[in-house]
């Protein structure tokens, strides 16, 4: 079991959120983050005062799943969120201790695979 | 020294109070359009698709005062104005003929009109369409298009000498803008995501709002296209009030029977479609006839909003339904409903006189063919020397920050501080995000 976050660009999202629907990859949670990691910094100008946006609008993902969906979910996500320009995102894979569906008390495997599977 | 008279010969004081109002009223309705159109847009383009509208506001201007004036309200022929009144030759405080307020006002008045055209169509093409070649297009359109249609219908016109009816601007401004619109469209393209995503209105308070404050200035437009405070001006003020009334509670019941719910969205068009119905018809029908335009207005132009989403064409903000197909309803319902008991003009085919409505038909197929033909023309001619739209990142990353390099909805989180003395090197302070 594993959590899979992934923070991309904001307007890959919607395809990333495809990718992941057909590689049946279900349950994500999905947030509105600022961040840096390295891109060029946008000049903005707002009257006579000119800012560098330091910090880049990207939306975190995080998909809990159990072990046969790690690969798939990876490559879903590397392939839908790429651009080949600096800004793309990154994916982090951690560990994942235990699962516990509220609504059911299934835990851990029960827990993270989709209902109907 | 002879002094200038404080009035010019013919000019009446009443009438010239109100025209000044009037051209102020108007004169909002193209930042109240550019909130309704914000509103209609994804987040990332709100400032983008307002400044659409702002620009109008200036090429619009510039190019009416050197040389739309001129065209759309000097003699010339049938076709188009002369070249009497470029620069504003001879626009001075004694009126025009048939008229009791002074020429300047009659200029400003009419310069109003012109800039919310522009400002209109600009709703086709929103969210893709680069700001520069936008800017190049509305100076060429406002004359190209709008300067022409604005003389066949009220500049002494060939539509005007047949005795085609059109009160406030249903050919110039709604026919026109709407048909221009479709060319646009189809010239410029649809959005990358269109057909594959949602792509949402981000704020529907804007877009009541917007509506809101069109509909005030639309009382503005409409009762100012009498040019008087007589009763063409009286009549048509108060059909404004009727007839979008009606549009709306159409509106809802057509909601309801197709969705089970009345929407916010759907209201505030259907303002928009009541108030582009009466705009042509206004001083020329009965109250009575105006709600009923008002309903039966409603009806095309629903059907139209629903159907186009599931074509191809991404005329995005639907200017031909609201606009182009609601003008032409307006247009034709002069032609059965005018009455010369109101209007002292002419009748329709209702009261006896089925030659009306033949020459507002024929408006009614001239106008459209006018103002698409010579749309796509100019774009496709545009679109020889510079690219139209933005390239795919810069559409994906949003209007706002590629073409304007600013944001709607900015937080300054994280935003640094560039001053001329740091320089962009030296180690700058973080802004204040408050």
């Amino acid at each position: 079991m594993k959590l899979v976050i992934a923070i991309v660009r904001p307007e890959k999202a919607n395809d990333v959120l495809e990718a992941l629907y057909r590689a049946e990859v279900r349950g994500v949670s999905m947030s509105r983050v600022q961040g840096h990691g390295g891109e060029l910094e946008r000049v903005e100008t707002y009257r006579g005062t000119t800012v560098k946006m330091g910090l880049s609008e990207k939306v975190r993902l995080e998909i809990a799943v159990s072990e046969p969906f790690v690969e798939p979910t990876i490559e879903a996500l590397c392939e839908s969120a790429r651009t080949g320009e600096v800004g793309d995102g990154k994916i982090f894979v951690v560990a994942l201790e235990r699962a516990i569906r509220i609504r059911t008390g299934e835990t851990d495997h029960g827990a993270v695979t989709p209902v109907g599977k | 020294m002879t002094e200038i008279p404080a009035l010019a010969a013919g000019v009446d004081t009443g009438d010239t109070a109100w025209m000044l109002v009037a051209t102020a009223l108007v004169l909002m309705m193209t930042p109240a359009l550019g909130l309704f159109y914000a509103g209609l847009v994804r987040g990332k383009n709100t400032l983008n698709t307002f400044m659409m509208c702002i620009a109008a506001l200036a090429v619009a201007t510039v190019m009416w005062a050197l040389v739309g004036y001129s065209f759309a309200f000097d003699e010339g022929n049938g076709i188009i104005g002369g070249f009497d009144h470029v620069f504003l030759k001879g626009v001075t405080f004694a009126p025009r003929e048939e008229s009791t307020i002074p020429h300047l006002l009659f200029m400003a008045f009419q310069a109003t009109f012109c800039i919310v055209t522009v400002a209109l169509v600009s709703g086709a093409v929103v969210e893709r369409m680069r700001f520069g070649p936008f800017m190049i297009f509305a100076a060429l359109w406002s004359v190209l298009v709008y300067a022409v249609l604005a003389h066949w219908s009220f500049g002494g016109g060939w539509l005007q000498e047949k005795g085609t009816l059109d009160f406030a601007g249903g050919i110039p401004v709604e026919m026109g803008s709407g048909f221009s619109a479709l060319a646009a469209a189809l010239v410029v393209g649809a959005r990358k995501d269109y057909g594959r995503q949602a792509l949402l209105p981000h704020n529907a308070v804007y877009v009541l709002l917007g509506a809101g404050l069109l509909w005030f200035g639309w009382f503005g437009f409409n009762g100012g296209s009498g040019f008087s405070t007589g009763n063409p001006s009286v009549l048509a003020f108060t059909n404004t009030l009727l007839t979008p009334a009606c549009t709306l509670v159409v509106w809802f019941a057509l909601d309801l029977l197709r969705g089970r719910r009345v929407t916010a969205v759907g209201a505030a068009t259907a303002i928009i479609v009541g108030c582009v119905g009466i705009t042509p018809a206004g001083g020329f029908i009965s109250p009575g006839w105006a709600m009923v335009l008002g309903a039966v207005a409603a009806v095309p132009s629903y059907a139209i909003i629903v159907l186009r989403p599931r074509t191809r064409v991404d005329e995005t903000l639907d200017v031909l339904a609201a606009h182009g197909v609601a003008g032409l309803t307006g247009i034709l319902f002069i032609g059965f409903f005018a009455q010369m008991k109101w209007n002292d003009v002419s009748d329709g085919l209702f009261y006896g006189d089925a030659g009306q409505l033949g020459l507002q038909a024929l408006a009614a197929l001239a106008t459209p063919v006018y103002a698409f033909v010579v749309t796509f023309v100019l774009l496709k001619v545009i679109g020889l020397l510079t690219p139209l739209r933005a390239d795919e990142h810069d559409e994906a990353v949003g209007m706002d920050v590629t073409q304007h390099g600013e944001e709607a909805y900015a937080t300054g989180e994280g935003a640094i501080l560039i001053t001329p003395e740091s320089g962009a090197e030296a180690e700058p302070p973080v802004a204040d995000p408050v």
